[in-house]
């Protein structure tokens, strides 16, 4: 059985098409993510999958249940973390997180657990309204995992997040399916969907352009590799001249060379004696974006 | 007990009370601010009326010691007296404004010594000793006197402030903070995706609804409980027999006033929105209700109009029952008035309302 089946999912606001006739399956215990720019219907789509919304057309079946209308049967078994301020006001960390537990029928012990799972325990005396970023996303999915659901979605749990914060939060996101959990994620990052996810279904205007595997993604793209070489190793007459090489760039911090044979590319070099700081990149997620789309990436 | 601990109704109304109680503008606005007016016009104002004439007796007056036990009461009760021996001492004090009249007998001369700084009760004294100096002068004839004079107090107009002002402020105070409770919890939790998030646990909408109504009720029987009780203790105010009425009142009006903060939450984009509609709702209902001061000497239009107004019908209930001394029966036509507006206006905000502000 998979724990989210989805055929033909559409939602119209007005003229606008947030959501395009969406069709995707989600296995039990895969860590799934939905990646697109602002406005490519990520929320829409997350939300009539929680049964928050109804759509205009199309079926979800979550956990072999319908979600349309609410489905009581579902509740306790899925959990959802709709936006880091979505708490009661005024309360400590330890209260916003007992209260959800007691709306689950969850104890006081395993909230406070969790609590300390995310690293919050010395901050449980403190009001919601004076966490930092963070430690309010932290609490958030806490807060959504307090009722060890079978299913969780998070809809965009890093984003207002300094970079710094945001990868401390990968540990804590990537340990959410270790125990079989099932885990559909929604983010404009796509290091962030690289890392994470098992597979990545990347959205844009309301369609599910691609759904796979990062690394099937981008090897998908058939793109070609970057490799470049220390300032003043080589000028970029030189490296043009490397067999292999299609395209050449020179700038302050050295020379690109663009190719489609990074192995034949980097023996040349190696012969050369040009290898110091030398760095490769392969295609991104970012590449494969704009080779499904026309555009550049632009969160 | 212990399973209602644990029950999300138990949790959710104790997350709405820690909210409410910890922010101290909405307790402001629900406790003090109400009874700021309270104090205003049942301490400040109130004490207008009672005010006594300081009268300064110097050396013996035959004329006020000798006066019979009924007669005695009543100077007393237009008099505070108080006796002095030096009579150059006594002016002095009068003419500070410190007293407000001394007087002395001179033989058979009643002479009162006074400024004309207050005029009434200036006129008040003159009016009263010289009463008491005719009242003197029959009694000296031994003959009873042929006319006689009672007054009687009129209980329904001359409420004393405090009588008048505890059941009105406390209407208003009862509105303010049930209109605003409800309205800027919708709109807060509907901002903050709360109440989706809310709708995706094990909760029923009645489960919610009634854990805020709990709360409501429950800050509302504290503003009569506090309200009742400095009004007791510090003001004078005594309740009249069927005052226990101003309970179910109370909770009806609670239900009135929050249906009216649902439609105002219903309406707005944002909580300041909700709570300016609020406001806008509330505070000159307030005014047009009698909350503030007595709609007797207003034009009859603006009576009628009144008549349409949820918190007028709520402020005269709790006056009839609470000071005038009506029985329980002068609640029930208020209690009814007020269920029909909760229930219309909730039906109407149950209408208007969306999950989302967009
Ligand atoms: N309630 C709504 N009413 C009208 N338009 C909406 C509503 N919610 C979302 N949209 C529009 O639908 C599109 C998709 O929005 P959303 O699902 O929030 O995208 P994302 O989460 O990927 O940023 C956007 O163009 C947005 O403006
Ligand atoms: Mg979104």
């Amino acid at each position: 059985m998979s724990a989210i089946h989805v055929t033909g999912l559409t939602k119209r606001y007005g003229d606008l098409v947030a959501v395009d006739a969406v069709s995707l399956d989600v296995a039990e215990g895969e860590f799934v993510g939905v990646l697109g720019p602002n406005g490519a219907g990520k929320t829409t789509l997350l939300e009539m999958v929680e049964g928050l919304r109804r759509p205009d057309a199309g079926g979800v079946e979550v956990l072999g249940e319908p979600v349309w209308p609410r489905n009581p049967r579902l509740q306790p078994r899925i959990g959802v973390q709709l936006q880091a301020s979505s708490f009661f006001e005024r309360l400590t960390a330890r209260e916003q997180i007992r209260t959800f537990a007691s709306l689950y029928g969850v104890g006081q012990t395993t909230a406070d657990g969790w609590l300390e799972r995310v690293g919050l325990a010395d901050k449980a005396g403190s009001r919601v309204e004076d966490l930092s970023g963070g430690q309010a996303q932290r609490l958030s999915i806490a807060c959504a995992l307090v009722h060890d659901p079978e299913l969780v979605f998070l809809d965009e749990p890093t984003a207002a997040l300094d970079p710094q914060a945001r990868r401390n939060l990968w540990d804590l996101l990537s340990s959410i399916n270790d125990s079989g959990r099932t885990v559909v994620l929604t983010t404009h990052y796509m290091d962030e969907a690289e890392v994470l996810c098992d597979r990545v279904a990347v959205m844009d205007h309301g369609r599910i352009l691609q759904f796979d595997t990062p690394a099937a993604l981008v090897r998908g793209l058939d793109a070609p590799a970057r490799i470049r070489v220390a300032p003043g190793a080589l000028t970029a007459e030189q490296a043009g001249a490397i067999p292999g090489v299609t395209e050449t760039r020179a700038d302050v911090d050295g020379v690109v060379l663009v190719t489609r044979d990074p192995a034949a590319v980097i023996g040349a070099l190696a012969a050369g004696d040009h290898l110091d700081g030398v760095t490769v990149q392969t295609g991104t997620l970012e590449d494969v974006f704009l080779s499904l789309t026309g555009r550049e990436y632009r969160a | 007990m212990k399973a209602l601990q644990h029950s999300p109704f138990w949790a959710l109304s104790v997350a709405i009370l820690r909210g409410f109680l910890r922010d101290r503008a909405a307790v402001f606005f629900a406790v003090v601010f109400p009874l700021m007016f309270l104090v205003l016009f049942g301490g400040i104002l109130g004490n207008q009326d009672q005010s006594k004439v300081d009268l300064i007796q110097v050396g013996a007056v035959p004329l006020v010691d000798g006066l019979p036990k009924d007669a005695r009461a009543a100077f007393r009760q237009t008099f505070e007296v108080e006796h002095a021996k030096d009579r150059a001492a006594a002016l002095e004090k009068v003419r500070k404004g410190d007293a407000d009249v001394a007087v002395e007998q001179r033989g058979d001369r009643l002479v009162a010594h006074y400024t004309q700084t207050d005029q009434v009760k200036a006129a008040v004294t003159q009016g009263t000793l010289r009463a008491f100096v005719d009242g003197a002068n029959v009694a000296a004839t031994g003959q009873p006197p042929t006319y006689s004079f009672a007054a009687e107090r009129v209980e329904d107009e001359s409420l004393s402030v405090i009588q008048f002002v505890t059941p009105g402020l406390l209407g208003w105070a009862v509105a303010m903070s049930a209109a605003f409770g409800s309205a800027a919890t919708l709109q807060g939790w509907r901002q903050s995706k709360l109440l989706r998030r809310l709708q995706l646990a094990p909760v029923g909408t009645g489960t919610i609804v009634a854990a805020r109504v709990a709360v409501t009720l429950l800050v509302a029987f504290g503003q009569l409980a506090i309200f009742l009780a400095l009004g007791a203790a510090a003001f004078g105010l005594t309740l009249t027999g069927s005052w226990w009425m101003a309970i179910p009142l109370v909770a009806v009006g609670t239900l009135c006033f929050m249906a009216i903060g649902l439609l105002a939450g219903a309406l707005a984009k944002t909580t300041e929105g909700a709570v300016n509609l609020a406001n806008f709702l509330v505070l000159p209902m307030a005014f047009l209700s009698g909350s503030f001061f007595p709609l007797d000497g207003a034009p009859a239009w603006l009576q009628r109009l009144s008549d349409l107004l949820p918190l007028k019908h709520f402020n005269s209930g709790m006056l009839d029952v609470m000071v005038r001394g009506e029985g329980p029966a002068a609640a029930l036509a208020p209690l009814g008035i007020l269920a029909g507006f909760a229930v219309v206006v909730t039906l109407l905000a149950a209408r208007l309302f969306r999950w989302e502000t967009t």
